[in-house]
């Protein structure tokens, strides 16, 4: 039998019957939509979270002091004072695949400008930071290496900090604020980054050379952490080992002792939250690979109780000269032609769901051609499954026994 | 005169659980091209089984059966489909026509098994096949909207679209009135005028006096076997029985 004579039947068949059709296909329509919903949930999520990484900038290593061991004691490591401002001298001079690097101290306090105070963090760094950290100076400018040699009493505010200080939209360029009655004049403002991953404010700090607030408000000699850019994102890893390499060597750390600080990177970070999500995808697709095998098992109740109901038609097909591989076919097509139909119709609603999902929640959906492609595929296999043994025993009918059945 | 179907001490026997049923003991028997032979006998006399193995539906266990030359012991499930799409027609009882599928598409349904056919040649044999049993002008009316006596005729339509060599029908007006069938007899009849090959079962004495023979079955045997004397017209039949008024 042609495939044209094997559809044309498998349609009458099934259009004999619409409601039932379509309450069978029901259960693959809803499999494949939370299947296609689900992973562009996961997908979404992921994506996001991979942004939000990048913005952070891809490049970047941190150093940070690490615990130490004295006398057999361990040391909590943020209590450590290990790393110098020299040492980023020294890491810039020796790792070829830095490519900037800087050091940073900060402290937390109360900022204060005419009547408003505004609890904030200062942070000391160095000019490399708006390039290592990604960021930009929307008004004003970066305080120079000479301000940054003469530890000025210049700063930068993020824009959390303007409007509270300041009020939404003003503009504190060459206004005088205080942090811990310090006075800082504000020379510029940094552009806005909103939350990061874990839900911190990125625009709440106040920015000021290194040695400003190292020297005249921390009064420190350490510095608290290291950060670094690579020259590019696939050299981290490289990076990550020059630093160490050149710290140990600065530090005069014995090869047998182990390291006083800890060195990071974004990718680690990107890998730790991709397999998350990955997990997650997984999780929220296996939940609806269920509802799509429970539709399959619809499929091929209804395959059953059609053979059932048929048995005469099918003796008659087989009588008039349909042999038991022609019945197989038409009883299997039938079952594909309901799974495909369900799973195309799946898909559209699928990506309907995700985008109305995307837009309600507020939620990052997205639905990958490969997810579409995925859930089309496991619709016919599907189909051929549970559409097997139902027309299995279609096929294996007597023709005579089949013609008396009642 | 060209014999058609030839069969040879032919024995069927079926095994229901540890009991061996002999539905046929040695049957011999000749169908000869352009003849309308009527099978007849009690239930459980193997007329029935005779018309399955007659139609390639079931294999005998002993003996021989030649239907146009071909000998069909030898043939696998397949071919058997093949021999019957190509050499037989069958009519029903119950007509077993696909539900709410109209007359036309169940018409065509044997040439759609039939590869060689194509979709412009399949509608065109099927519309004269509805022409020859009279029902053209109800081609597109499925089965629940046409009387008993419509749906065989749509039925032996089918059954003559893939011109077969010969027709086999089994109790073929069993579940329609006296008028109708005599009807349904008297295209038989047109049918076998124009040369085609009838084997016909029937319980009906008057039915069976259409046929041109009689084979009379009875425990699996042959009991009689005997040409029609006073052979019935259909159409003259048909024309002394009353139309009843509803």
């Amino acid at each position: 039998m042609s495939i044209k004579n094997l559809l044309k039947i498998a349609m009458n068949a099934l259009l004999r019957n619409k409601l039932r059709a379509f309450l069978t296909m029901l259960g693959i329509i809803i499999g494949v939509a939370s299947v296609i919903a689900m992973l562009g949930i996961g997908q979404g999520s992921k994506l996001s979270i991979q942004q939000q990484i990048a913005g952070m900038g891809l490049n970047l290593v941190t150093v940070v002091p690490g615990s130490q061991q004295r006398g057999g004691v361990q040391f909590g490591a943020s209590t450590m004072q290990s790393l110098k401002e020299t040492d980023v001298a020294s890491i810039l001079s020796d790792c070829p695949a830095v490519l900037a690097a800087t050091p940073e101290v900060r402290g937390n306090g109360q900022a204060v400008f005419g009547a408003l105070n505004w609890p904030t963090s200062l942070y000391g760094e160095n000019e490399s930071y708006l390039q290592i950290r990604e960021r930009s100076v929307e008004n004003g400018r970066m305080f120079t290496s000479q301000e940054l040699g003469s530890a000025s009493k210049v700063c930068l505010l993020g824009k959390t900090v303007v409007k509270n200080l300041f009020g939404e939209g003003a503009d504190p360029v060459g206004q005088v604020i205080r942090f811990k009655k310090i006075p800082f004049v504000v020379i510029g403002v940094l552009n806005s980054k909103g939350l990061n991953t874990f839900g911190q404010d990125q625009d709440d700090l106040i920015l000021a050379p290194f040695t400003t607030v190292q020297k005249r408000v921390l009064a420190i000699t350490w510095v608290q952490s290291i950060y670094t850019s690579a020259i590019d994102s696939k050299s981290t890893d490289l990076a990550q080992t020059q630093i160490e390499e050149t710290v140990r060597r600065v530090h005069k750390i014995r090869a047998s002792d182990q390291d006083d600080f800890t060195i990071r990177n974004q990718t680690e970070l990107l890998s730790t939250f991709s397999s998350v999500s990955n997990i997650l995808t997984i999780l929220l697709g296996a939940i609806a690979g269920i509802s799509l095998l429970v539709g399959g098992i619809g499929i091929m109740n209804i395959m059953y109780v059609s053979v059932t109901e048929r048995t005469r038609e099918i003796g008659l097909r087989m009588a008039i000269g349909g042999k038991g591989f022609d019945i197989l076919l038409q009883f299997l097509t039938e079952s594909i032609l309901l799974s495909i139909t369900g799973g195309i119709i799946g898909i559209f609603l699928g990506i309907a769901a995700s985008k109305i999902i995307g837009s309600t929640m507020s939620w990052p959906v997205v639905v990958l051609p490969s997810s579409e492609v995925l859930s089309f595929a496991v619709c016919t296999v599907i189909g051929v499954f549970f559409g097997w043994y139902p027309a299995r025993k279609a096929a294996s009918l007597d023709p005579i026994d089949a013609l008396r059945y009642e | 005169m060209k014999k058609l179907i030839e069969i040879i001490k032919l024995k069927k026997d079926y095994y229901v659980g540890e009991v061996t049923v002999h539905a046929l003991r040695g049957v011999d028997m000749v169908v000869n091209e352009g003849e309308f032979v009527a099978i007849m006998g009690a239930s459980g006399s193997g007329k029935s089984t005779m018309l399955n193995i007659i139609g390639c539906l079931d294999k005998p266990t002993e003996g021989e059966y030649i239907l146009d030359g071909i000998s069909i012991s030898a043939l696998s499930k397949n071919e058997l489909s093949a021999l019957r799409n190509r050499k037989l027609g069958f009519v029903f009882q119950t007509y077993n026509l696909l539900p709410r599928t109209n007359a036309l598409d169940n018409v065509e349904l044997p040439l759609m098994y039939n590869n060689t056919i194509k979709s412009k040649e399949r509608r065109e044999r099927a519309l004269a096949a509805l022409e020859s049993v009279g029902l053209t002008d109800r081609m597109h009316h499925k089965p629940n909207q046409l009387s008993g006596g419509q749906q065989q005729r749509v039925a032996i339509a089918r059954s003559l679209v893939n011109d077969p060599v010969v027709i086999l029908a089994d109790e073929a007006t069993g579940n329609l009135d006296t008028r109708t069938s005599y009807e349904i007899m008297a295209l038989f009849q047109e049918l076998n005028n124009k040369g085609k090959t009838i084997v016909f079962v029937t319980h009906e004495p008057d039915i069976a006096r259409c046929a041109t023979r009689n084979i009379i079955f009875k425990d699996g045997v042959i009991l009689r076997e005997s040409v029609v004397k006073d052979r019935i017209n259909a159409l003259e039949m048909l024309a002394s029985i009353p139309i009843e008024a509803d």
